[in-house]
């Protein structure tokens, strides 16, 4: 009997919520910018509940000697070191920040930049994966628009920069939209499913 | 109400509409096949031979809030794994889900014990796993899962922006199948190149569908489809008047 409970508590949130955003009753409306309120709380508490999921998840791979469990041991030292520092001075505290500008920001810099090397590489392979027109387009429109952003060497090819421009606001614009269009369709589709109880990601 | 919002509510009640009306309709009449997603085909392939060669799938449902538009492409992502997880619980290797929000976390573990109980087999909580809670942090935190525990495929459906290119190289290398789907444009051009198996535009929220989803799902492929040629024809016939010069 538990299932049906929670369907019909999701799907009477639900239903409010979404009334509430059209119709400007302020019974709805009040009750949505509660039931919000609620939702962010909820959220702040899961990101507890997953954080201490990060650190078991860890402990266990460390102390169970799994592979690379060494990786493990330096995210709990970093884990609790950093937990320390902001639980005493504070998130704004220069220590804080110190580990934020140091260490956060860099590592997430890095990882940046390897992402440009990858890509740069994966827009090779894309060739080698699928041969066909549409990676030649794919491939062409991003060298393009590369080297019409960045020149070469400082050297301006004469109507580069037009052409740059024609893509970007015209055949870029029209495919995102297209992209765009279908993802709005499908968010609605999705949303109404989990609505009218067809799709049901809480309850077990 | 102003006018784009009664707009809204009219579209949405449309929407509402159709789905029921084509759900109703499909018990009575013989349902048309879908096209070839070839991501699909290739996902029940390895699905099968996970089960049978004992390898593990990793679900990786990115870090979308529940509370933003998000939402809906994470709730995708938990429908994939739902399907999955019933279908592979009784693996030697059960499905291991990594996420990047507290909340999807929870989620997550709350659709493998579902799948868990069904089929009377042991649920682990830790098969759901926050590995970041940043872009970056999340995907290196999910690349271990890749390579280290024996993972034959990787579906990666949920929210993701470029950095989901370092996931798709770890697939690679690691020589598992990668199929991915985003809502996040940029993050769709980097699966292009990167995904062996991308899902463009809409294709992600049809996974339900094409994964054996039930009546419902199904009927909500055609009504986005019929709603998808009501807008073009509007955008057409907008462009159409436009250009006589009588709007």
């Amino acid at each position: 009997m538990k299932a049906p409970f929670y369907v019909a508590i999701a799907m009477a949130i639900g239903l409010i919520v979404l009334l509430g955003y059209f119709l400007h009753l302020d019974i709805l409306v009040n009750l949505r910018v509660v039931l919000l309120e609620w939702a962010v709380i909820l959220s702040a508490v899961a990101l507890l509940v997953g954080t201490a999921n990060l650190f078991y998840v860890h402990w266990r791979k460390f102390t169970s000697a799994q592979p690379n469990g060494f990786y493990s041991a330096v995210l709990i030292i970093s884990f609790v070191i950093t937990l320390g520092v902001v639980g005493w001075f504070g998130p704004t505290h220069a220590y804080s920040m110190w580990i934020f500008n140091n260490i956060q920001v860099p590592i997430e810099g890095s990882l940046m930049a390897l992402l440009t090397v990858l890509l740069a590489f994966a827009g090779v392979r894309l060739f080698r994966r699928k041969p066909n027109l549409m990676s030649i387009l794919f491939i062409g429109t991003a060298i393009l628009i590369l080297f019409a952003t960045g020149p070469l060497f400082g050297i301006n090819l004469p109507g580069l920069s037009e052409l740059r421009a024609w893509i970007a606001q015209v055949p870029a614009v029209a495919g995102a939209r297209g992209i765009l269009l279908g993802v709005a369709l499908g968010t609605i589709a999705t949303g109404l499913r989990v609505l009218m109880g067809a799709d049901r990601p809480y309850g077990g | 109400m102003n006018q784009l919002e009664l707009f809204g509510l009219i579209f949405v009640i449309v929407f509402f509409g159709l789905m029921l009306a084509l759900a109703i309709l499909s018990r009575t009449r013989p349902v048309r096949q879908f096209r070839e997603i070839p991501a699909f085909t290739r996902l029940r392939h390895t699905i099968g031979l996970a089960v049978e060669a004992g390898n593990r799938l990793h679900l990786s449902i990115g870090r979308g809030n529940l509370t933003g538009p998000q939402s809906a492409v994470t709730f995708v992502g938990l429908t994939v794994l739902d399907r999955i997880a019933r279908s592979t619980m009784v693996s030697d290797r059960p499905p291991v889900v990594t996420s990047g929000e507290g909340a999807i976390t929870i989620l997550s573990q709350d659709s493998l014990r579902g799948a868990a109980r069904a089929i009377g087999a042991e649920f682990d909580p830790l098969r759901g796993r926050l590995t970041g809670l940043t872009p970056f942090s999340y995907v290196a935190g999910a690349l271990p899962v890749i390579y280290d525990e024996d993972v034959g495929a990787n579906l990666f459906i949920g929210s993701f922006g470029s950095e989901l290119a370092l996931m798709n190289e770890a697939g690679e290398r690691a020589g598992s199948l990668t199929l991915a789907g985003t809502d996040n444009l940029s993050g769709q051009a980097v699966l292009y190149a990167t995904a062996e198996e991308p899902l463009i535009g809409e294709e992600t929220y049809a996974s339900g569908a094409y994964l054996g989803g039930g009546a419902m799902h199904i009927a909500s492929i055609r009504a986005q489809d019929i709603l998808r040629w009501v807008i073009i024809s509007l955008i057409l016939l907008g462009a159409l008047l436009k250009l006589v010069g009588v709007l």
